[in-house]
C-alpha cells in the first residue's frame, strides 16, 4: 500500500472539542512557523532536581528560548528512557514526586507571568494513568492547565479510554511514529494524534547522540504524507548544530537527556545556556 | 505432536494483555507473531521442535511419585513431574528452543534475555551455542550475587552476561534492559523473553511452548492413577511453568489448579512477589495485569528468597484464571518454602530448585485438605543445583568462616571475558 491511498487523516486537529486558547502545544509551533521556525520543546522529569527547582528550571528555560515545556512524571520503569532521564526520574521519586505534586507543577508552569509560560504536555508511560484513573488524570490535568499528554508506551490501538477521555476534556494526544512505523501505522497514529506526532528519530532511548538518526528526516516526510500535521522530532538531539540540522524540516525539536545533563551539572545557568544555544540552533535553521 | 498452537491466543485474556510498548517494537511484534504463526502451520517446525525436545532436551521428562514425602502431606499420593531433568536444569528450555528456531527462521543472528535465577539466561545462553547465535542475558546485579553459578554457566556457553544496577537491580530491571536492547537492535536481534508475561505474542506463544508439559503429564497421570489428579501445582513467578502444567487441564473442571506465589516474609509484611495475592490492575512490561503497584501505579519492590520468582508482574493469563476463579492462587512464605525444600531433599533424594520448593509447599497443603484419596501433581520447575549456596546459608550448613573465605574469593575474582582466556 503507498501513503497516497491511504484515507486522509483529520491528523492533529480535531476541531470538534474545545482547546483552551494560548494553552494548547499545537498553537505554538503554528506560532514558530508563522515566524519562519521550528519550535524548540524541552524536557525535565517533575520533582527534579526537586518539586520547587523543576518549576523555577522551566520557566527560566521559557525565558531563555523554549516554547513548549514537555513535563516528565517520574515513573520506575522508563523502557523509553537511557541512564540520563532514568537517573533524574529515580531522584525525582526518592524525594517524594507523587502525581498530584506532578499537577501542581503544571498549575505553577501554566501560571506563571508572561515570558516564562509556555504550554505545558505531561510525558507518561501509561502504568500511572492508568491508575489514577484515565478520566480523573484528563480532568485533573485540563483543571491544572496542561495542554495535554505525550505516551511513549502507548500506541493508538490501545488508547481508547484516553482518546475518549482526551476528546471530552479538549486535551492533545501525543502518540509516537518510528522509523519502523508501516505507513498504515503511520497514518492511523497520525489521526488519532490531536496537536502534533512525535517522530522518535531513531530506534533506540533517549539519551544525547553525537548524530541524530539520519531516518528522522524520512521519517517526518512520511509521517506528513500519512496525515500529519505537525510532527516534531526526538531522541537524541543536544546542540545547537542538530537542533539546527532537525529544525530545517521539523515542525519542533525535543530535546530531553541534554537538558537535564544540564541542569544536574551546571544548575539553572548551565540550563539556560544550552537553550539558548537550541534555541539558536532553531532560529537559524532556515536560513 | 508436541507443539501446538493454541486457539485461545490473545491479544486478551479477558481484560489482561495486550501490547503497552514504545510504536518502535510494535512491527517485530507483528514480525514475531506472523512468523510465528507461519511456524505452528509448518509440520517442518513442529518436528524439528519435536526432535530437538526428545534428542536435546530429553522429553517426555518423567513422572516421580514421592510416597515418604507424601507422608507430609496428609497421605496424598503426590507426583512429580520431573522439568527438572531437562537439560539446562529447568523448565525454561521448552520455551527457549521453540523461540530460538523462530530466531532462525526470521534470519536474525542475535538474541537477547531477561534472567532472574539464571535458569532462563543458562537455556537462552544453551540455545544461542547450539544454533549459532550472538547472545547476551541481561541480569539484575543483585541476582549476579546470589545467582553467581549460573553467571558463570552461561559465560562458559559462551553469552555476554551484563549485569543491570538500575532500579532494583533485580528480574523486573534485566526485563527493562532487554526492551532497551530491543527497541535499539530489533532488525537483527529477537528477544527471548522468558515467560508468560510481556506484549502479545509472548504470553500465548511461550504458553504454547511449555504446553507440551502439561500434555504429557495429563497422560502419565492417567495411565499411572487410572485417573485425573484432584489438584495440579505449579510455583508462580512470571507463570511459565504453571501455564504450561495447567493448560492441559483447563476443560477438567474437576481439576483443581493451584498456582503458588512467593510471599517472602509473608505478604501482610508487605515483602513478597505474591502479584495476584496482593497485586492491582495495571501495566507493566507491555501488559495489562495483576502488578505490585503503589497508588501512583508505581511497581513496588518485589521481595523473594527465590531470584525466580523475585518478579512484581504475572503473566496476563493466569491474571485472567485467578479473574475467573478456574485457577486459584495462594501465597508461600520463604520459610514454607525451604521446609518443603528440606522436606524432598531428605525424603527422596532430590534437591528441587527453590522455586519449585514454593510448589511444594503448596501441595503439602492441598495434600493436607485432600487427604488419603487425593492425588496431587506438582511441577517441579527445576533442580536445586543453582540454589546450593542459598539454602547452605539458609540452613546454616557452612560455617561463618567458610562463607567468609568464599565470598572473599568471589569478591577478589570474577572471571573477565577476554579472548585471552579462550573464553
Ligand atoms: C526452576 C524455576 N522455576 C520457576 C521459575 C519461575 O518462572 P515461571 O513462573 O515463568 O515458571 C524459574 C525462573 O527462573 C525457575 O528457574
Amino acid at each position: 500500500m503507498s501513503t497516497t491511498d491511504l484515507p486522509a487523516a483529520s491528523a492533529g486537529a480535531d476541531t470538534t472539542a474545545p482547546v483552551p486558547a494560548g494553552l494548547s502545544s499545537a498553537s505554538a509551533l503554528d506560532a514558530a512557523r508563522a515566524a519562519g521556525r521550528s519550535a524548540l520543546v524541552g524536557y525535565l522529569p517533575a520533582g527534579f532536581p526537586d518539586r520547587a527547582g523543576c518549576v523555577d528550571a522551566l520557566r527560566a528555560s521559557v525565558a531563555a528560548g523554549l516554547d513548549v515545556i514537555e513535563l516528565g512524571l517520574p515513573y520506575s520503569d522508563p523502557v523509553m528512557d537511557g541512564p540520563v532521564i532514568q537517573a533524574a526520574a529515580e531522584t525525582a521519586l526518592r524525594g517524594g514526586t507523587r502525581i498530584r505534586h506532578v499537577l501542581e507543577s503544571v498549575e505553577q508552569l501554566a501560571s506563571a507571568p508572561d515570558g516564562e509560560r509556555a504550554p505545558v504536555l505531561v510525558m507518561s508511560y501509561w502504568a500511572p494513568v492508568l491508575r489514577y484513573g484515565v478520566a480523573a488524570f484528563a480532568r485533573d490535568l485540563a483543571s491544572a492547565g496542561g495542554a495535554g499528554l505525550i505516551t511513549p508506551d502507548l500506541v493508538p490501538d490501545e488508547a481508547g479510554d484516553w482518546i475518549a477521555a482526551s476528546d471530552e476534556h479538549g486535551l492533545e494526544r501525543v502518540f509516537l511514529v518510528a522509523p519502523s512505523s508501516t505507513p498504515a501505522r503511520l497514518a492511523s497514529t497520525a489521526a488519532a494524534c490531536r496537536g502534533w506526532t512525535y517522530a522518535a528519530s531513531t530506534m533506540g532511548v533517549t539519551g544525547a547522540r553525537t548524530s541524530v538518526g539520519s531516518a528522522a528526516e524520512g521519517l517526518v516526510a512520511a509521517a506528513r504524507g500519512a496525515g500529519a500535521e505537525r510532527v516534531c522530532v526526538g531522541l537524541g538531539v543536544s546542540t545547537g548544530e542538530q537542533a539546527a540540522e532537525v529544525g530545517a524540516y521539523a515542525d519542533g525539536v525535543i530535546v530531553g537527556s541534554a537538558l537535564v545533563r544540564a541542569l544536574s551539572d551546571d544548575g539553572v545557568a548551565g540550563l539556560e545556556r544550552v537553550v539558548r544555544d537550541l534555541a539558536a540552533g532553531v532560529a537559524g535553521a532556515r536560513g | 505432536m508436541l507443539f501446538e498452537r493454541v486457539g485461545d491466543r490473545g491479544p486478551y485474556f479477558g481484560e489482561f494483555g495486550g501490547r503497552f510498548v514504545p510504536e518502535a517494537l510494535i512491527a517485530a511484534l507483528d514480525e514475531l507473531d506472523e512468523e510465528y504463526s507461519r511456524a505452528a502451520a509448518d509440520p517442518a517446525f513442529a518436528a524439528e521442535l519435536d526432535r530437538l525436545q526428545r534428542e536435546y532436551t530429553g522429553r517426555p521428562s518423567i513422572l516421580t511419585e514421592v510416597p515418604r514425602f507424601a507422608e507430609h502431606a496428609g497421605g496424598a499420593r503426590v507426583l512429580l513431574k520431573r522439568e527438572d531433568l531437562n537439560h539446562t536444569g529447568s523448565h525454561k528450555i521448552n520455551n527457549v528452543l521453540g523461540q530460538a528456531l523462530l530466531t532462525v527462521r526470521m534470519g536474525k543472528k542475535r538474541v537477547i534475555a531477561e534472567t532472574g535465577a539464571g535458569q532462563h539466561g543458562v537455556a537462552t545462553a544453551t540455545a544461542a551455542a547450539l544454533m549459532g547465535l550472538e547472545c547476551t542475558v541481561y541480569m539484575g546485579e543483585v541476582d549476579t550475587r546470589r545467582q553467581a553459578l549460573n553467571v558463570a554457566r552461561m559465560r562458559l556457553l559462551g553469552a555476554e552476561v551484563v549485569p543491570v544496577s538500575t532500579g532494583t537491580a533485580t528480574l523486573k530491571d534485566a526485563l527493562n534492559e532487554a526492551f532497551r536492547d530491543w527497541v535499539a537492535h530489533v532488525d537483527d536481534t529477537h528477544y527471548v523473553l522468558g515467560t508468560v508475561a510481556g506484549p502479545h505474542p509472548f504470553p500465548a506463544m511461550v504458553r504454547d511452548f511449555h504446553r507440551t508439559i502439561g500434555v504429557e503429564a495429563r497422560a502419565q497421570v492417567l495411565e499411572r492413577v487410572g485417573r485425573l489428579p484432584d489438584l495440579v501445582a505449579a510455583c508462580v513467578g512470571g507463570g511459565s511453568n504453571a501455564i504450561g502444567i495447567f493448560h492441559a487441564f483447563l476443560d477438567d473442571p474437576q481439576v483443581q489448579l493451584l498456582g503458588l506465589e512467593a510471599a517472602g516474609d509473608g505478604v501482610e509484611t508487605g515483602r513478597h512477589a505474591a502479584s495476584i495475592t496482593g497485586g492491582v490492575s495495571g501495566v507493566l512490561h507491555g501488559a495489562r495485569s495483576m502488578i505490585l503497584q503503589d497508588e501512583d501505579g508505581q511497581t513496588l519492590d518485589s521481595h523473594s528468597i527465590s531470584a525466580g520468582l523475585d518478579y512484581p508482574g504475572v503473566g496476563p493469563e493466569h491474571a485472567h484464571l485467578a479473574s475467573i476463579g478456574r485457577a486459584r492462587y495462594e501465597p508461600v512464605t520463604d520459610d514454607e518454602a525451604m521446609e518443603a525444600f528440606r522436606l524432598l531433599c531428605r525424603t527422596e533424594g532430590i534437591i528441587p530448585a527453590i522455586e519449585s520448593a514454593h510448589a511444594l509447599a503448596g501441595a503439602l497443603r492441598a495434600g493436607r485438605e485432600l487427604g488419603p484419596e487425593g492425588v496431587v501433581l506438582v511441577n517441579l520447575s527445576g533442580r536445586g543445583d543453582k540454589d546450593v549456596d542459598t539454602a547452605a546459608r539458609y540452613f546454616g550448613l557452612v560455617s561463618d568462616a567458610d562463607l567468609v573465605a568464599s565470598e572473599a574469593e568471589r569478591v577478589s575474582g570474577p572471571v573477565e571475558q577476554t579472548e585471552a582466556n579462550g573464553w
